[in-house]
């Protein structure tokens, strides 16, 4: 039996583990050990999935024997499988840090109880949105985890959660029932919603229909992905969470998104009719997201913006549609996931140390716990794109394909990508500046945990052991595997770099995926010609 | 394939009252809004299914205008599950906001408002830094529009303003 017919049970399990979580409700010890039990395992079967596509080719599994294009298919390529490995790695050491948060406070602030089972849930829908080849199902995967991500963001219901839940809520509902009226108007024009077949029969439409359905599609996941201007509803909504799930949210929830645009734009709408839009829509969100990052007090707020900023390399780099940029992109979402991740675990770190995370009330944290220092500075250093880190080779790669590229749009958006790296930059350092190296006297208003912890008589400094009550172990430990993870990817670059050009130049060609669903024999009708040179010989003209 | 003109103008109008609601600043409206826009979609779906009335049985011999396609029924479920789901959720966070704030309107984020108001000076790296030369330390320096005594410059300073006091929710009180 082929490895990649087990792909649904990257769906299944968690879904599974969330029944379970769900029964053992009142064993709180039971109900982690099996959420962590259930993700490591699924976690494995991604790896082994990702592992058995990693020199090429696509597998596809129709689920409950309904043949394509009527059934609903699975599709297990290279991108595909790459986004579920380093999301559900990324999600289980989530799930590791919001245990120890648990465990450390008594659950009293958020119900940690039914935490688990709707984060299981949440798991299971980024993993279906990830594999599916249906674009019906991948609207059921969006509210999978939507709906999941409705429970966990208003958690413990308190009056913030309630009032940034609210226009989170109503912001993804909008962005769902644009999404469906795309699908229904879609199922009118060809009859399919099976991505494959729509893949051969939107090319028989004209040109005014298809881009109509391509807008609508393109606006529907550009709220999900935040892309300017409909990433207002972000930065908004995601600070109040709780710290874990603002990290997960931060790291997949918008991946998704890019995900989707990514294979909308690959897979249905080839050629680079809407190249141009996009590409403008790239620079204003590099260039607006992180100047409101700038002007943020709150580091949560700053890294929500930094994050819509930083969707925009990701829109730059499928908006070129050559293979080196798509690649590039590819490889920039998943450095993307783990970094922004992983900032989020620290600014909760953050909190717990210093009791607020506004930089007007936290000072000194450098010398009152260096492992946290040590645990910010380095996914910053890669988020701002300071070599050698994953973050300035996927920067690196981007811009390569931009100046490749030549166009005056893509030499515009190399400038903007540039000074987004060093405005990123300086706003990481101003947060450095203020949260670390100042002494914690110095802060505005210091909060009130920051300078309880009583002075080591010995050393006359605030540290010792007021770092281990507020910085519970697992939690600083799990922060510290994702940040390793973040280093692995920058060591491990090269081969990911191959696999992501690789990825990028099956979802271009499209072949594989086509026949990998309708069979060896489907048609693969070529891609429209392109406006650019550049592009007929690097993607379009195969 | 000919289209019910009936369920159009209804999809219609449940579009155009599901958008006027969504822009309404009561929750409850918002909630009646989304399950309009809800319905509505439900309609343009049901519509690509082939002539209202006729049945989804499909035999070979069957001419294509003589049958209703199923698979956009099956897509209606599902659709009409998970909207009922979301609206549950929103009744609940109604609900919960008025039992916080006694009032079903959207609230302002306190924090947006508050560093929108921020002006761009930055005391820390913006603000005259006062230049003692004289030994008797009495000079006063401009603070912003105000005259202020050299030595007690430091403490007028503010987070990131000047003297512009933060709403309660904000950074500091």
């Amino acid at each position: 039996m082929n490895i990649t017919s087990l792909a649904p049970l990257a769906v299944v399990l968690p879904i599974l583990g969330a029944a379970l979580t769900f029964l053992l409700i009142h064993h709180p010890r039971v109900q982690r050990a099996v959420s962590i039990a259930v993700l490591t395992l699924t976690l494995l079967l991604e790896c082994w999935l990702l592992a058995s596509v990693w020199d090429g080719g696509t597998a596809a599994v129709n689920i409950g024997g309904w043949l394509p294009p009527w059934g609903v298919v699975l599709v297990v390529d290279q991108f595909s499988s790459l986004m579920l490995v380093v999301s559900s790695a990324v999600s289980l050491a989530v799930l590791i840090y919001a245990t120890g948060q648990g465990m450390a406070d008594g659950d009293r602030d958020a119900p940690v109880s039914i935490f688990h089972p709707t984060y299981l849930i949440l798991v299971a829908g980024v993993s279906n949105a990830f594999l599916t080849g249906d674009l019906f199902n991948l609207y059921v995967g969006f509210e999978i985890l939507l709906t999941a991500s409705y429970v966990l963001i208003t958690l413990g219901g308190t009056g913030p959660r309630i009032r940034a839940g609210v226009t989170y809520v109503v912001v993804s509902v909008v962005s769902s029932v644009l999404f469906l009226i795309a699908i229904a108007m879609i199922y009118g024009a060809t009859g399919t919603i099976n991505m494959a077949d729509l893949a051969i029969k939107l090319g028989d439409l004209d040109q005014g229909t298809r881009t109509l359905l391509h807008v609508m599609l393109l606006v529907a996941f550009g709220i999900k992905a935040a892309v300017f201007p409909l990433s207002f509803w972000l930065p908004d909504s995601y600070p109040t969470a709780p710290a874990p799930v603002t990290a997960v949210f931060a790291g997949l929830l918008t991946k998704v998104g890019v995900y989707a645009m990514v294979r909308t734009e690959t897979l249905l709408f080839p050629g680079d009719a809407l190249n141009a839009p996009l590409m403008v829509a790239a620079l204003l969100t590099m260039v607006v997201g992180i100047l409101g990052a700038l002007a943020q007090s709150d580091i949560k707020r700053l890294l929500s913006f930094t994050l819509v900023s930083h969707i925009g390399y990701m829109v730059f780099g499928l908006a070129m549609s050559t293979v080196a940029g798509l690649g590039a992109a590819v490889f920039y979402v998943a450095h993307h996931i783990t970094v922004q991740t992983s900032l989020f675990l620290v600014t909760g770190l953050i909190e717990r140390r210093g009791g607020s995370s506004s930089m007007d009330r936290v000072a000194g944290l450098a010398k009152l716990s260096p492992v946290l220092g040590v645990l910010f500075f380095i996914p910053a250093m890669n988020l701002a794109g300071i070599p050698p880190f994953s973050g300035f080779l996927g920067k690196l790669g981007l811009l390569q394909a931009g100046v490749e590229l030549g166009t005056p749009l893509a030499y515009a958006l190399v400038i903007g990508g540039v000074l987004t790296s060093l405005l990123t930059l300086l706003a990481i350092a101003r947060v450095w500046n203020r949260a670390f190296w100042r002494k914690p006297g110095d802060a505005e208003h210091p909060d009130p945990v920051l300078l309880a912890a009583p002075a080591d008589s010995a050393t006359g400094d605030r540290a010792g052991k007021t770092n281990v009550t507020l910085l519970p172990r697992t939690m600083v430990g799990s922060t510290l595997g994702l940040v390793v993870f973040g280093v692995a990817l920058t060591v491990f670059a090269g081969p990911l770099f191959r696999v992501a050009d690789q990825s990028a130049q099956e979802m271009l060609d499209r072949t594989s995926y086509i026949q990998a669903v309708l069979g060896p024999d489907a048609p693969v009708p070529p891609v429209p010609p392109s406006l650019h040179p550049a592009q007929v010989r690097e993607g379009g003209g195969k | 394939m000919s289209v019910n003109l009936t369920l159009l103008t209804v999809m219609g109008a449940l579009y155009a009252c599901g958008i006027y609601l969504l822009l309404e600043r009561s929750l409850t409206r918002v909630l009646l809004g989304l399950m309009l826009l809800a319905n509505a979609t439900n309609l343009l779906i049901l519509a690509t299914g082939g002539y209202a009335g006729l049945a989804p049985l499909f035999d070979k011999d069957t001419a294509a205008g003589d049958y209703n396609d199923p698979l956009p029924q099956a897509l209606i479920l599902t659709s009409i599950v998970i909207s009922f789901a979301v609206t549950a959720f929103m009744l609940g966070i109604i609900y919960r906001t008025w039992v916080l704030a006694r009032q079903d309107e959207i609230q302002d984020d306190a924090e947006d408002r508050r560093v929108a108001e921020t002006p761009s000076f930055d005391a820390e790296d913006d603000s005259v830094i006062p230049v003692e030369t004289s030994e008797f330390p009495l000079a006063t320096v401009m603070s912003g529009d105000r005259p202020v005594r050299a030595d007690k410059a430091a403490s007028e300073e503010q987070p990131g303003s000047l003297n512009v006091d933060p709403s309660p929710e904000g950074g500091g009180e």
